[in-house]
């Protein structure tokens, strides 16, 4: 038999297809429907000795006010942070765009925050937001304004943490909208000048919806991210882990306190099922809200 | 030709022989610190020179990612033999599956020759883990600092302490820039409440069988306020008053705060980074001659579920050389932490060190607390703590949310 050239090449292209999808499979997939199955089951180092515990950990999980709080913070977090950092990338991306000289030098310096170490960034942080040795009070001494406890305070550690994330963010959205905004063809905003366009129409009318796909992407990049929080509430507050009072405390941090300081991984795969679903259903919802086809 | 084969013929015999005596691996896993793991690598080369049918493989890992490692290789069959483990996890270990229980006759050991606070390694009367060194708590102060506020000596009892704070604590408009008591909830002082302060004031924190909290009651509201007072009234310190992880640690070193209470183990760190004079003194007390408490605490060795058969013998084996007298009195200068052992504790010169004396004489009356889940514990003392002074709570609600709190967890343990 002889295969057509198209068919093989598909063939080939499968082959190919073929390690990646393993590597997802037994990797990725694999591991997470292994959860599922450890969520019933309460942990032993002995694999004999887990015993069955059916939906005992899910039951468990709806009386947890630790658990409760992180995931109000969760949502917080993504419901403040996501916005902040599409606006803020937006503005930063049409000013850089609008002007002609060292455009570049400016976007690797956006940038550079991004490809910084997060646990690096959440140090100089802390340190940045010192209350009594810290340069950001000092300013604000400088300005005549009181100390501010920044990550101390429970009610300013959430959005504390929430702007040390945007910032590093920033430079990655930006590079993104820029990407977005030297796609829209030229000839639109010209022939809408010529009918009689101005700034903000021009910016509603046409930037705002050509850069849907970019906006797309990133709100659900973006809550993913948030959703999973970690590294950052771990190292900003490294002695008081995901406090002070649980006020900075996520998701993704309990389920690691959970696992690895109380040894209880049965509770903690049943969280990750929560957070999995969370996820899921966050991103349906962003998808199908966004998404749209905007064609001239 | 002839004679060359033989020897050859020998050599290999002898390389074959070796291999065959060999026999045993064990392996060791602790976290880095690089004193300690210098000092392992020589024990196990001298253990490996007394038992050359023993090989000990030795395998460290960053202190935080250190639970995760054994949490994920315990299961998997790829972890260690004897693994070194802080005293509050043995509980949540044992509960898990993590650790098995050792010979009766270590036990024995333990009871005869170690200090009392060593008994903290049982879960429901059997022993789990031995430690090399033992832990306490003591006052570092500046000299310099002290001096330059017209202070001779050291605080004795609590009323001085605050005295002396007042004078050490220099404000600039709302800024400290330099404080008498490096407050520290979530450093050590978590600790304070519990076992030093309301043990002087003649309270217990538990139960005799640690299945209840007994620290709500009128001497334990005393011996919290009277901590928490120490920045609500007397205002000699602020947490987080110096940036970074330890933070009232490294604002010591650094020369900006005049009195903090921390570990032994912190004597490393502030000999080789403090610029200035610095003493140690036992904690203080209510008035010369009340009760004195302290808060104990040690890493351990013991024995996971993977060693089975010839492997238990030989980490048995490693175990109690780790543990033993010899092992004891090298790590002391190695590595500076007090040994466990009564005999090595009651060495005069030990006791009479300026800096060793004030945390030994502290290992009569240390306990150490019978944590059943450390983490979930110490979160419920430092939250308390913190609704105080962050929140302005009421300290009586405060505590006895606690103690509600601090419940549960012994419960959820026992059930």
């Amino acid at each position: 038999m002889r295969l057509s050239l198209a068919r093989r090449e598909a063939l080939w292209a499968f082959a190919f297809l073929l390690i990646p999808l393993a590597f997802f499979l037994f990797i990725r997939i694999w591991p997470a429907f292994q959860a599922l199955w450890l969520s019933l089951y309460e942990w032993n180092a002995d694999p004999a000795k887990r015993n069955f515990v059916g939906l005992e950990h899910y039951q468990q999980m709806l009386g947890d006010q630790l658990l409760r709080k992180a995931l109000t913070n969760t949502l917080l977090y993504t419901l403040i942070g996501v916005p902040a950092q599409l606006v803020l990338g937006l503005v930063v991306a049409l000013l850089l765009n609008s002007v002609e000289r060292f455009r570049d030098l400016f976007r690797a310096i956006y940038f550079a925050p991004y490809i910084t170490p997060a646990v690096a960034v959440a140090w100089v942080f802390s340190w940045m937001l010192s209350a009594n040795f810290g340069i950001v009070n000092e300013i604000l001494r400088l300005l005549g304004l009181p100390a501010q406890p920044f990550l101390q305070s429970p009610q300013q550690a959430l959005l504390t943490v929430t702007g040390v994330i945007v910032w590093q963010n920033l430079g990655f959205q930006v590079v993104l909208f820029l990407a977005g905004l030297q796609n829209i063809p030229r000839e639109y905003y010209e022939a809408a000048r010529i009918d009689g366009a101005d700034g903000w129409a021009l910016f509603r009318h046409i930037t705002l919806p050509l850069l849907n796909p970019v906006i797309v992407f990133s709100a659900v990049i973006g809550t993913i991210g948030f959703l999973q929080l970690f590294t950052q509430v771990v190292n900003l507050n490294f002695t008081d882990q995901g406090g002070p009072l649980g006020s900075t405390l996520t998701l993704a941090l309990y389920i690691y306190q959970q696992a690895f300081s109380r040894f209880e991984l049965g509770y903690a795969a049943a969280i990750t099922v929560l957070l999995f679903v969370i996820i899921l259903l966050i991103t349906l919802v962003q998808l199908r809200l966004l998404s749209r086809r905007v064609e001239y | 030709m002839r004679s060359q084969m033989k020897r050859w013929a020998v050599g290999v015999a002898a390389l074959l022989g070796l291999a065959l005596a060999q026999n045993v691996t064990i392996t060791y896993w602790q976290y880095d610190f690089k004193s300690k793991v210098e000092a392992v690598d020589e024990l196990i080369k001298r253990f490996q020179a007394a038992n050359p049918n023993i090989k000990v493989i030795h395998q460290t890992f960053p202190y935080d990612a250190y639970q995760q490692k054994v949490a994920s290789a315990v299961p998997a069959g790829q972890g260690p033999d004897v693994v070194n483990l802080y005293y509050g996890w043995v509980p949540t270990w044992v509960k898990a599956g993590y650790l098995q229980p050792l010979p009766d006759s270590l036990a024995k050991t333990v009871d005869s020759d170690f200090i009392s606070m060593a008994q903290a390694a049982k879960v429901n009367g059997k022993l789990y883990g031995v430690p090399t060194a033992v832990r306490s708590l003591a006052l570092f102060y500046n000299k310099d600092l002290f001096k330059a506020a017209g202070i001779n000596t050291p605080p004795k009892t609590w009323a001085e302490f605050l005295e002396d704070g007042k004078k050490l604590t220099v404000k600039q408009g709302d800024r400290y820039t330099q404080i008498g008591y490096g407050i520290a909830p979530d450093g050590q002082d978590h600790h304070m409440v519990r076992e030093v302060l309301l043990r002087q004031m003649g309270g217990r924190p538990y139960s005799d069988d640690v299945k209840k909290v007994t620290y709500n009651t009128p001497e334990g509201l005393k011996a919290f306020t009277a901590y928490t007072d120490w920045v609500k009234q007397a205002g000699i310190g602020v947490p987080n008053f110096f940036p970074g992880n330890n933070g009232y640690r490294d604002g010591f070193i650094a020369g900006k705060i005049g009195m903090i209470i921390d570990g032994s183990f912190a004597i490393g760190s502030i000999s080789s980074g403090a610029k200035f004079n610095w003493g140690v003194a036992e904690l203080p007390i209510e008035k010369p001659g009340a009760r004195k408490a302290n808060f104990g605490s040690f890493w351990l060795h013991g024995l996971t579920p993977q060693a089975t058969g010839e492997k238990r013998e030989a980490a048995l084996k490693f175990l109690q050389f780790l543990t033993s007298e010899e092992t004891q009195r090298y790590w002391l200068e190695k590595v500076g932490e007090l040994p466990a052992r009564k005999s090595l504790i009651k060495d005069p010169k030990l006791s009479l060190n300026p800096v060793y004396g004030p945390f030994v004489l502290s290992l009569a009356y240390a306990k150490a607390t019978p944590f059943v889940d450390e983490t979930a514990q110490r979160k419920v003392m430092v939250d308390a703590i913190n609704r105080v002074l962050l929140q302005n709570a009421n300290p009586a609600d405060s505590l006895k949310q606690a103690a509600a709190e601090e419940q549960k967890v012994l419960d959820d343990f026992w059930k």
